[in-house]
């Protein structure tokens, strides 16, 4: 990679809706390589920390400070939604499409579509269109979309939620390819074994709070009472 | 009843006969319509997808004026364009009045927020399913604009054939504008209009039964043409 784009440095990142403030302020520091795992309950903040991350929130307050400028930030990051959004095409065309939009010509664009599909284990089904894939499938989609532009940063939301084993088992496998290529993956989960099986550092967020951070090793041996209490598969209130 | 009958007829013997005054009315009306509905598509389609995807001040008032423009009285409209094209009105120097291209831009001024209101509400829903999406591959405003255009060319088409539908009946604002002058700007719905006075119910049901079934073939080409295309089963 010619320059990098990180470190990303999250400066008392804070977001306000609807006048009660959700997330933050957090501050942390995304570097280095590997696979950082995001753990919390529901509503502690999670999609809205990596959404804001990725640029699709509206900050409040505080600072988001990459290493480049912010036209190549957009064009090295992708993100994967927890329901994925596929468009009104065939597969291999909204594979395709992040490539046209970079001005790929549409020859080459479908090439690597069809390719990074087979990737992933869609290539039976390069030319149907993409509504009627499995739960399963369309989440490969969407991984294989975001993985296209050989992004630097990777965000995933729940990637695997509502998936079965092998559909999870298929996914993480694609991950991991991703981060041994060198891609920095940020995701969120609420499935511990998935986070003990790829994390290579944690982050747990608890009513719009960072509480814990480190590397996975802190899953075993948690210094916060709710990250033992999350670990433990305790309720939190 | 008996008189429908006999419409329905004489219909079936001017077609039979390909009577060149029919054919002659008939295809001006074609004309005239697919060229409005083609040029409100140009203007309509963008706007409603430029609608759907920007969010400024103005834009419910914009949205809510182009849904109440959408019952523009066509009588009206037909007066407008007849003073601005009248030989004292701005645009008088073109000599544009009783001619087919007045007829067209009638058409255009009424069928647009149709088109342009049906396109901006098809849109909308597919730009909240895309919405983060786009946003997240850094896809241009431009670009935005062609994804949505083209993923939701089916509503589109809807939308333009709505705009057809429209302009292909209406009768008020051709009249006015084009003036029913035989061979010139004679359509069905003015031909109608004046056999119905005239008295000749039999020839002015005809008319309107070849009205009718022009519509339907319009509708059934584009449709059949657009079942051709395997990729948009949506």
């Amino acid at each position: 990679m010619v320059a990098s784009i990180l470190p990303l440095q999250v400066d008392a990142l804070t977001l306000r809706r609807g006048g009660r403030s959700i997330l933050g302020p957090i501050s942390w520091v995304l570097a280095g390589a590997g696979i950082t795992v995001v753990l919390g309950p529901n509503g502690s903040g999670k999609t809205s920390f990596l959404r804001a991350m990725h640029g699709l929130e509206r900050i409040n307050q505080g600072d988001l400070r990459w290493a480049a400028p912010m036209d190549i930030v957009r064009a090295k990051q992708s993100f994967v939604f927890q329901t994925p959004i596929l468009m009104r095409r065939s597969v291999v065309e909204c594979i395709a499409y992040p490539l046209l939009l970079d001005g790929v010509p549409r020859a080459q664009a479908h090439m690597q579509a069809s390719d990074a599909a087979i990737g992933v284990g869609l290539g039976a089904v390069l030319n149907q269109p993409a509504q009627v894939l499995s739960g399963g499938e369309k989440q490969k989609l969407a991984l294989a979309r975001a993985l296209i532009r050989a992004p630097e940063v990777l965000f995933l939301d729940e990637p695997c939620a509502n998936l079965d084993g092998r559909s999870t088992r298929d996914i993480e496998t694609i991950l991991a390819d991703a981060r041994d290529a060198g891609t920095r993956i940020v995701m969120s989960t609420h499935n511990l074994g998935q986070a003990r099986r790829l994390a290579d550092d944690v982050l747990f967020l608890y009513n719009g709070q960072l509480v814990e951070a480190g590397p996975s090793l802190i899953l075993e041996t948690p210094t916060s009472p709710e990250l033992a209490a999350h670990v433990n598969g305790d309720l939190l209130p | 009843m008996n008189e429908l009958w006999q419409g329905l007829a004489h219909a079936a013997r001017l077609i039979w006969d390909f009577d060149p005054g029919l054919w002659e009315i008939a295809g001006l009306s074609l004309q005239v319509s697919l060229g409005a509905t083609f040029v409100a598509s140009l203007i309509g389609l963008p706007l409603g997808a430029w609608l759907a995807v920007n969010r400024f001040r103005a834009r419910r008032v914009v949205i809510a004026i182009l849904n109440a423009l959408m019952g523009l009285p066509p009588v009206v409209v037909g007066l407008f364009v007849y003073v601005l094209l009248s030989r004292s009105g701005p645009f008088g120097v073109l000599g544009l009045l009783f001619t087919p291209t007045a007829m067209v831009i009638a058409q255009v001024i009424i069928i647009t927020p149709i088109v342009a209101s049906i396109a901006h509400q098809a849109l909308r829903d597919l730009w909240a399913d895309y919405h983060d999406l786009l946003i997240s591959l850094n896809a241009s405003r431009g670009q935005r604009i062609k994804a949505l255009l083209w993923d939701g060319r089916r509503a589109l088409m809807a939308a333009s054939l709505a705009g057809f539908g429209r302009a292909i009946g209406e009768v008020g604002a051709i009249m006015i504008v084009g003036g029913n002058i035989d061979h010139v700007t004679r359509v069905l719905t003015t031909a109608i209009a004046l056999e119905t006075g005239k008295g000749q119910f039999g020839l002015a049901l005809a008319l309107g039964f070849v009205l009718i079934a022009l519509a339907i073939a319009v509708n059934l080409c584009v449709h059949f043409l657009s079942r051709t295309e395997r990729s948009g089963r949506w």
